[in-house]
C-alpha cells in the first residue's frame, strides 16, 4: 500500500535522484536544495544518516544542480526541512526498506529481523555478511517511492536532534576558496556589465576611449543591443574600466525613481489589482468600539555582503552556469528562454556565494556571464557586480502600508479584524515570471510580466501573515497588489510577514493599552492555540515578564507572536531597550516551536540572525531614492554592527514532534513588532512607521 | 610597462609583476598569488572582507595599493592557522560554531587576531568596537564575540597563538 509522497518526492519520485551508493563504504545524496549559510546541507546529511542508518562521513552529498539533483524549485520560505527534509527522510526510508528486503531474500529471513548498522546490515544483532554495497547491484533505485518504508521512530533517532557542527564552516574559517567568487576556470575572462539604467533605456553613446584610459590595462567591450560589458584578463583593468563606464556611457530613456518615491504612501492611489478575501462583510460597527491604525514600512536591500557573481562557459552548443541563486531549475528555465537554447543545452550548477535572504542579484550575474559567454564560444566568463551595482540594482523588498481595522466587544477584545494590504509584488523571480535584468538590455526584451505575487496556498506574499491567528470571529484581507513600482521588487525573508505581524502585534498591543490589559495576558486571553500559547508563556517567564513594569520613562519592554505564514514554526519575542535620541536594544528573548528540530544548534543560529536582521531593519534600514537608487554602499545603507547587537537568548520547544516547522524566517515579524511596542512602552507614544528613525522619536515625543 | 613588487606574505618572500602600480592589495592576494581567503565584499573600504595584517596592523586590502605594500609583511587568513594546526581563533570559531553563509568570517578572524594581539584581555564591548570595522549580514554577531573571548582566554591560558 502507498502511503502519499512529500511534495518535492512527489515531483521527483525515481529514488535514484535522492539517493546512491557509488563505490564501497560510501553513500551520495542528492538535494535540490541549496547552502545560502543557513546550514541546510548539514541538516540534509544528518537526515540521510538517520534514516539510513549510516555515518555521516560516508556520505557525499551533492545540491543544486540541474544534472544531479532533483528539482526542488526555490531554497526559500522556510520550506527546506519542513518540505524538502521531509521528502528526503521518506526516500531514504523507502531505500532503506528496499534493501532489508533485498537482504531478507539472500540470508531467508523476514525483513522485520533485520536492521542496520552503519550500512551493514544486522540480523537479531548479529552480522550477515551483508551491506548496503553487497546488495547494491541487486536493489534497483530507479524505481518510484512508495512512501511505504517505515520511518525511524524519532526515540530511535541519533543524529537528528544532535547539533552536528556546520560541514561547510572550516572552510570558510580556514579561508578556503569556497565560494563562486573564488572560482577559477582556465582560459577565463572577467567580466563587468555596464547596467542599463531602466526598461527602455537604450545607449545613446559610448566614450571608449575614456574607459580604456581609466582601465590602464587593455580590456575589450561586447554590446549585444543595449547590454554592453567590459572584459578582460586583468580584474582590476576590468573594474577601473566598470566604475569609469558609468560617467561615459551615456543613455536615452532614463527613468530615474525620485526621493517621494520612496516613502510607502506613495503607493496609494497606484494602479493596483485589488481582491478582498476571508471573512465577507466588515462586521456592524453599531454597539462595537472601533480601532483603525496604519503602519508603513520601506523599501529594504537585501545587502548581502558579497555582491553577486556568476560564471558561465558555452562550448560545443552546450551552455554551463554556475550561481549562487536559490533556483537552478527555474534559472535553466529563464536562461533558455532569454537565449533561445533548449534547457537540456544548459546545465546550471549552485556555487556558495554570500548569504542572500531571498532573491538578491544572483540570477542576474548569472544571465550576465551566460549572455557573454555566448557570444565567446570556448571561454569561461567571470561576473562579478560592484558593490554599487549590487545595492542599486538588486530587487528590492517593497514598501508596504498595512492598514489594521478591529471592532472589538465589550471585553476589550476583537470579534472582527480587516488587514488591509498596499504592497508592490514580492515575487519577480524568474521561475515566476519576473524578468532577468540582462534579458531587458537585449534587442527585443520580453515584455513585462502581469502584476502577480506568490498566492496564499503558497503562503502568500503581501498577504503572508495578513491574518492574525488570534481568535477572532470574522477576519478578512483587503489586497492592493501594486502594479506601478519605481523599482524592481522582490522576494526578501519573510516577504510580507514582517510588515503584516508588525502591523498586527502592535495592533494587538494597542486594542490591550485601550483596555488597560497587560500584553502577555491579554493575547492569551484571545487564542487557544496550544503551541502558540506555549511559546508566548515560555517567552514571557524567560524574561521574566513583570506586567506592572513601569514604562515611559526611556525603558521599555515589548512581547510579540506570531506563526509563520500560519503553517511553519511558532515564535514569541521580548525586547528591552532604551530610548534616548536613538533606539539602544538592551535584550532579547525568544521561544520558538518548530516541531522536530534536525540540528538544535543550527536552528537557534537561524533565530538569532533573523532576530538580528530584523531589528537591523526596523532601526537603520530604508533604501532611499534622489534621482536614481541613492543607497549605493555601506555607509548610505548602514546596518546593525557589532557594537549594537543585543544579549539574545533562545529556547526551542516541542523539538520532539513528528513534523518539522520552518524556522528561517520565524522571527522576522516578532522581532519587528517587539521592538516596536517596546519603543511605545518606553516612550509612551507609538511610533507607526518604519525604520524608528532619530527623526521619528523626536517627532513621537514633540506630540505626546 | 610592468613593475615589481617585492614584500612578505605568511612568511613567504614573494614577487609580482603587474602593469598598474595601483592594483589593489586585495586583487593580487586572490588573482596573483592564488590565495583566496582573503575576500572581496565591497572595494571601498567598508565591510572588513578583505581584512589582512599588514606589518601587524589590521588593514582593508582592497584599498592597498600594491606600490604601498612593498617591503612589508603581510599575514592572511591562510597564515593563521590550517585544519591540522588551527589558530585558537580558528578552534573558538568551529567551537562556537561562529558563522552562518561566512563570507566575512576570514576578515573578522584578522579583526580579531589584531585585537588580541595587542590587549589580550577584552571584554565584551571591546571585541564588538574593534569588530566594528567588519560587517556582518547573518547575524552571527553574537557567536562571534563570545568565540574572540573564548580564544582570548585559551590564549591566556597558553595555546599557541
Amino acid at each position: 500500500m502507498n502511503a502519499p509522497l512529500p511534495g518535492p518526492l512527489a515531483d521527483n519520485p525515481s529514488l535514484d535522484r535522492w539517493v546512491s551508493f557509488p563505490s564501497p563504504g560510501k553513500v551520495g545524496i542528492f538535494t535540490g536544495r541549496v547552502e545560502l549559510g543557513q546550514g541546510v546541507l548539514t541538516a540534509m546529511e544528518q537526515i540521510a544518516a538517520d534514516e539510513l542508518d549510516v555515518a555521516m562521513a560516508r556520505i557525499v552529498l551533492r545540491s543544486g544542480d540541474t544534472e544531479l539533483t532533483p528539482n526542488e524549485g526555490y531554497t526559500a520560505g522556510s520550506q527546506s526541512i519542513q518540505f524538502g527534509g521531509v521528502a528526503m527522510r521518506q526516500a531514504c526510508a523507502d531505500v532503506r526498506a528496499l534493501f532489508l528486503n533485498q537482504a531478507a531474500k539472500i540470508i531467508g529471513c523476514a525483513p522485520d529481523e533485520l536492521s542496520v548498522r552503519d550500512g551493514a546490515i544486522l540480523r537479531k544483532n548479529a552480522a550477515t555478511g551483508q551491506d548496503y554495497w553487497t546488495l547494491a547491484g541487486a536493489v534497483n533505485l530507479a524505481v518510484q517511492a512508495t512512501g511505504s518504508g517505515p520511518r525511524k521512530p524519532i526515540a530511535d533517532m541519533t543524529v537528528i536532534g544532535g547539533s552536528s557542527e556546520r560541514l561547510d564552516l572550516p572552510d570558510k574559517i580556514f579561508g578556503n576558496a569556497i565560494f563562486i567568487h573564488d572560482m577559477r576556470l582556465p582560459g577565463m575572462v572577467h567580466a563587468r556589465v555596464v547596467r542599463q539604467p531602466n526598461r527602455g533605456a537604450t545607449i545613446d553613446a559610448v566614450d571608449e576611449k575614456a574607459i580604456l584610459r581609466a582601465a590602464k590595462t587593455p580590456v575589450q567591450f561586447v554590446r549585444h543591443g543595449s547590454f554592453l560589458a567590459i572584459l578582460g584578463d586583468d580584474e582590476t583593468a576590468v573594474d577601473l574600466a566598470a566604475t569609469a563606464a558609468v560617467d561615459h556611457v551615456g543613455w536615452q530613456n532614463v527613468e530615474a525613481p525620485t526621493a517621494a518615491q520612496q516613502e510607502a504612501n506613495w503607493l496609494l492611489q497606484r494602479p493596483a489589482v485589488d481582491r478582498i478575501f476571508g471573512a465577507p462583510d466588515e462586521g456592524n460597527p453599531q454597539g462595537r468600539q472601533r480601532f483603525e491604525a496604519t503602519y508603513t514600512r520601506g523599501y529594504l536591500a537585501h545587502a548581502s555582503i558579497s555582491p553577486s557573481c556568476g560564471l558561465a562557459e558555452y562550448r560545443d552548443g552546450h551552455l554551463t552556469v554556475w550561481t549562487h541563486c536559490q533556483g537552478v531549475y527555474p534559472l535553466r528555465a529563464a536562461l533558455a528562454k532569454t537565449l533561445g537554447l533548449e534547457a537540456s543545452a544548459i546545465t546550471v550548477h549552485h556555487v556558495q556565494g554570500s548569504g542572500c535572504y531571498g532573491h538578491n542579484g544572483a540570477d542576474d550575474a548569472a544571465t550576465d556571464a551566460a549572455i557573454i559567454a555566448m557570444r565567446m564560444p570556448g571561454r569561461p566568463v567571470r561576473v562579478r557586480w560592484r558593490r554599487e551595482e549590487e545595492f542599486v540594482y538588486e530587487p528590492k523588498t517593497p514598501a508596504m502600508i498595512v492598514k489594521v481595522r478591529a471592532l472589538v466587544d465589550d471585553a476589550g477584545k476583537p470579534v472582527d479584524w480587516t488587514q488591509e494590504i498596499w504592497s508592490p509584488t514580492h515575487n519577480n523571480r524568474p521561475g515566476a515570471g519576473g524578468n532577468l535584468l540582462g534579458a531587458l538590455a537585449l534587442p527585443n526584451p520580453p515584455p513585462e510580466p502581469p502584476p502577480n505575487d506568490v498566492p496564499e496556498s503558497n503562503g502568500g506574499g503581501a498577504t503572508r501573515n495578513g491574518e492574525p491567528l488570534y481568535d477572532i470571529a470574522a477576519k478578512r484581507i483587503v489586497h492592493h497588489l501594486v502594479a506601478e513600482t519605481p523599482v524592481r521588487t522582490s522576494a526578501l525573508r519573510g516577504l510580507g510577514a514582517m510588515p503584516n505581524v508588525f502591523a498586527l502585534e502592535c495592533g494587538i498591543d494597542e486594542l490591550a493599552e485601550r483596555v488597560g490589559k497587560d500584553p502577555v495576558a491579554y493575547r492569551l486571553s484571545i487564542i487557544a492555540d496550544k503551541r502558540a500559547r506555549a511559546v508566548i508563556e515560555k517567552v514571557a517567564a524567560m524574561a521574566r515578564w513583570d506586567a506592572k513594569a513601569p514604562g515611559g520613562a526611556g525603558h521599555g519592554r515589548g512581547i510579540a507572536f506570531a506563526r509563520y505564514k500560519n503553517r511553519a514554526a511558532y515564535s514569541a519575542v521580548v525586547v528591552e531597550l532604551d530610548v534616548a535620541e536613538e533606539i539602544r536594544l538592551a535584550h532579547v528573548w525568544c521561544a520558538t516551536d518548530a516541531g522536530l528540530v534536525i540540528n538544535p544548534d543550527g536552528a537557534i543560529n537561524q533565530i538569532e540572525g533573523g532576530i538580528i536582521q530584523s531589528a537591523s531593519w526596523v532601526l537603520k534600514e530604508q533604501v532611499r531614492f534622489d534621482n536614481g537608487v541613492s543607497s549605493i554602499d555601506w555607509e548610505t545603507y548602514p546596518v546593525l554592527k557589532f557594537s549594537e547587537v543585543p544579549e539574545i537568548d533562545i529556547e526551542l520547544i516541542n523539538t520532539k514532534d513528528e513534523v518539522p516547522l520552518g524556522v528561517g524566517e520565524v522571527t522576522a515579524g516578532p522581532t519587528a513588532a517587539a521592538i516596536g511596542n517596546a519603543v511605545s512602552h518606553a516612550l509612551g507614544a507609538r511610533i507607526r512607521d518604519l525604520p524608528l528613525t532619530r527623526e521619528r522619536i523626536m517627532a513621537a515625543l514633540l506630540k505626546e | 610597462m610592468t613593475q615589481e613588487f617585492k614584500f612578505t606574505v605568511n612568511g613567504k618572500p614573494v614577487s609580482v609583476s603587474l602593469g598598474n602600480e595601483e592594483t589593489p592589495l586585495l586583487n593580487v592576494l586572490r588573482n596573483e598569488l592564488g590565495l583566496m581567503g582573503t575576500r572581496f565584499g565591497c572595494g571601498l573600504e567598508q565591510c572588513g572582507c578583505c581584512m589582512v595584517l599588514i606589518d601587524g596592523e589590521p588593514e582593508k586590502s582592497c584599498g592597498k595599493p600594491v606600490w604601498s605594500i612593498a617591503g612589508k609583511t603581510v599575514t592572511t587568513i591562510e597564515g593563521l592557522g590550517s585544519p591540522e594546526r588551527p589558530h585558537p581563533l580558528q578552534q573558538a570559531f568551529i567551537d562556537e560554531q561562529a558563522g552562518q553563509c561566512g563570507y566575512c568570517l576570514a576578515g573578522i578572524v584578522i579583526t580579531a587576531k589584531a585585537l588580541l594581539d595587542k590587549n589580550p584581555s577584552p571584554t565584551r564591548a571591546q571585541i564588538a568596537a574593534a569588530l566594528d570595522s567588519n560587517i556582518c549580514r547573518c547575524g552571527t554577531h553574537n557567536r562571534i564575540l563570545r568565540a574572540v573571548a573564548k580564544a582570548a582566554a585559551q590564549i591566556r591560558a597558553g595555546a599557541g597563538a
